[in-house]
């Protein structure tokens, strides 16, 4: 607490309430002392000042009186009342005052020496009747195309800054920007505390709106050009260079919804938080892979944004419906949006500054941004402007998916600025056309921190979804489609072939082998009968042998008794 | 020798002051010559203190101080300055100086 108020006795700053702008001045304006917004026609002052006043009184309980110079106060509150500003309903709470101070110089003859007490008075008056702790002076230069002597009215400008800051109000005046000078006069720059520009540039055709903080006395700023946005919310600035990569990163891993992508990846998909480049020509299916990718962040209650710039929210809702996909139901469970818009519509830096917006009140997990080759410019600044998309993305842990039509990962046809090297993962779909027809394949090109297959899938879609099939590999080389299915049918065929001639072998061996085995039963039954004529032989043989020694000796002994 | 009301409009002024200051005398005092010179007997006039009446400085747009209106005749004429280049407050008032001789010529 301590602390705090010895901060606010070295500078006291009164936020806006202008989104980003309150980071860029690291609080706001300077509070109790004026503040200069300049710039062109039409680059936005009076919305800042307004802006300021009306945030002031309903935000921070800081009454404020509009000294307006140029418009009158019906027509200050219908030009703001599209930014849903009511303007009327404050002024009649009595926490806002407007005064429109007119100043025509053809109705004013002078005649001796003024001062503009006047409108001390009418300040004073509008100051003390609210409470006012703010004060928006536009524009005060208004008083010079009306008053001819410049003297006195800059001896007097001085005294209302003067004035202003004695009496504690944070002031805003802005001014009409000058050649050669941030304001015509010279005078209100060097007087007030903080200068803010504004810029309205249009390049081929675009127009962007940037801030700039010229100076603020006491007090740190950040000074880049900070691209700003002015639409039916009001003002928004956009905090652009963060440029340490220190955001922290995640393991957790999110599924794609696709089965067969999925099991490319080691993980079972993506790491949440990295951003992923799908590559490929018209009509490979990137839309397709990333509605799918939506449609399984939304089916775990997650919300995702999609940022479309060549279709309708509608109509990827139908398209999808024809692979399956029911996205409109979470778009009714406010778990998805769409944000439309075509590239043309406005430059890098109000596209960059609008996706910004969307997504810190949005909050997403998820962001799809399909395609990202449709935003055009300059190399440089496309390049710087998908960096900082990609930071500011990273930084908050969404998954992000770029589409590109460029194949080769590249931003236009001249460039060879990598969009490829900011992405964490690059999945490239390239069609193959061979025998008159078109097939999709699948690449995973790279997904750091994870293996992935290098193999090549076919994509087919149909209305049962998206299935990754493999490519046929074999010595024939990588067929797909068609010529897959033909050679694998071919291979069928060669296969039962080979199985039904194996099999004629094998029944050819147990023929021979019977046959074999019959000759073999056959001889052995011929043997048999040839031991049994041997042994019949023998015992032929045996029994004359016998019989012949009988008879001898029967002949000896006749012989012997003859004798 | 009591100069007859010469023929034409009424007008209604509106003297607008800050506060006493020099500057605001000498303003009232050259109006009340001016007054009573060429525009005698024709004038309504009425010096107001936005110091008093901050109000009414927001409603007449007052923005310098001094500030002399022309109510009327319409259209409305505004002067700002202490009012002492007679010349120009005569023409701011769209009157026509009286060809009076014996008029101090200022």
């Amino acid at each position: 607490m301590t602390a705090e108020a010895s901060i606010q006795t070295v500078l006291a700053k009164a936020p806006t309430g202008i989104s980003g702008f309150d980071d860029v001045t690291f609080g706001g304006l300077p509070t109790g002392r004026p503040t200069l917004v300049c710039g062109g026609a039409g680059c936005g002052k009076t919305l800042f000042a307004v802006t300021f006043l009306v945030n002031g009184a309903t935000e921070f309980g800081e009454p404020g009186v509009f000294m307006s110079f140029e418009e009158r106060a019906e027509d200050l509150s219908a030009n703001v009342a599209s930014l849903g500003y009511d303007l009327d309903g404050l002024v009649a709470d009595g926490r806002l005052a407007i005064d429109y101070v007119r100043v025509e110089r053809s109705e004013i003859e002078e005649t001796g020496e003024y001062d503009l007490e006047g409108l001390f008075i009418r300040l004073g008056h509008a100051v003390d009747t609210i409470g006012a702790k703010r004060v928006v002076l536009d524009t005060i230069e208004t008083l010079f195309a009306g008053l001819s002597d410049a003297a006195i009215l800059r001896a007097e400008l001085r005294r209302l800054f003067g004035w202003l800051k004695d009496r504690g109000l944070t002031t805003v005046i802005t001014g009409e920007r000058g050649d050669g000078g941030l304001t015509r006069q010279g005078l209100e720059e060097y007087v007030s505390d903080c200068v803010i520009l504004l810029d309205n540039r249009v390049e081929d055709q675009i127009t962007t709106r940037r801030l700039r903080v010229v100076k603020y006395r006491g007090s740190a700023h950040g000074t880049n050009e900070y691209p700003f946005l002015i639409d039916a919310d009001g003002i928004s600035v956009l905090p652009v260079t963060s440029a340490d990569l220190d955001y922290g990163t995640s393991d957790d891993i999110v599924p794609t919804g696709i089965a067969g992508l999925d099991a490319m990846l080691s993980p079972g998909g993506f790491f949440r938080g990295s951003s992923i480049l799908i590559s490929g020509v018209a009509g490979t299916g990137k839309t397709t892979i990333s509605s799918y990718m939506v449609d399984a962040a939304c089916a775990r209650g997650e919300r995702a944004m999609s940022f479309v710039f060549e279709e309708s929210g509608a109509q990827i809702c139908r398209n999808a419906r024809s692979v399956g996909l029911d996205l409109s139901q979470h778009v009714e469970a406010g778990l998805l949006r769409f944000e439309a818009a075509r590239p043309t519509l406005y430059g890098l830096e109000t596209h960059l500054a609008r996706m910004h917006r969307d997504i810190e009140r949005f909050d997403p997990s998820l962001v799809v941004i399909d395609p990202i080759s449709a935003l055009r410019g300059p190399a440089t600044e496309l390049q710087a402007t998908l960096l900082r998309m990609v930071d500011m993305l990273k930084s908050r842990g969404i998954t992000a998916v770029f589409t590109s039509l460029r194949t080769d990962g590249g931003f236009d046809e001249r460039g060879d600025l990598g969009l490829s090297s900011l992405m964490d993962a690059w999945i490239k779909l390239l069609d193959i056309e061979a025998n008159g027809e078109r097939s999709r394949t699948l690449y995973v090109i790279k997904a750091r921190g994870m293996s992935h297959s290098n193999q090549v899938r076919e994509f087919q879609m149909s209305a049962a979804g998206v299935r990754l099939v493999d490519a046929y590999v074999g010595p024939a080389g990588v067929l797909t489609g068609t010529a897959r299915v033909v050679q694998e049918a071919r291979e069928q065929a060669e296969t039962l072939r080979r199985a039904q001639e194996s099999d004629r072998r094998k029944r050819e061996v147990v023929r021979r082998r019977e046959a074999i085995e019959r000759q073999l039963a056959e001889l052995r039954a011929s043997l048999e009968v040839a031991e049994e004529e041997e042994a019949v032989l023998l015992g032929e043989d045996e029994s004359r042998e016998a019989l012949l020694a009988t008879e001898r000796r029967a002949i000896t002994q006749r012989r012997s008794a003859a004798e | 020798m009591s100069p007859t009301v010469p023929p034409g409009p009424r007008y209604v002024l509106r003297l607008f002051v800050a506060g006493m200051t020099p500057r605001s005398r000498r303003a009232i005092e050259n109006l009340r010559r001016i007054c009573d010179g060429s525009l005698s007997g024709r004038v309504d006039l009425e010096t107001i203190d936005i110091y008093q009446q901050p109000h009414l400085a927001e409603v007449h747009q007052v923005v310098a101080a001094p500030t002399l209106l022309r109510l009327e005749p319409l259209p409305v004429r505004r002067l700002i300055g202490d009012l002492s280049d007679e010349a120009r407050v005569l023409r701011g008032l769209e009157i026509q100086p009286v060809s009076d001789p014996g008029r101090d010529e200022r």
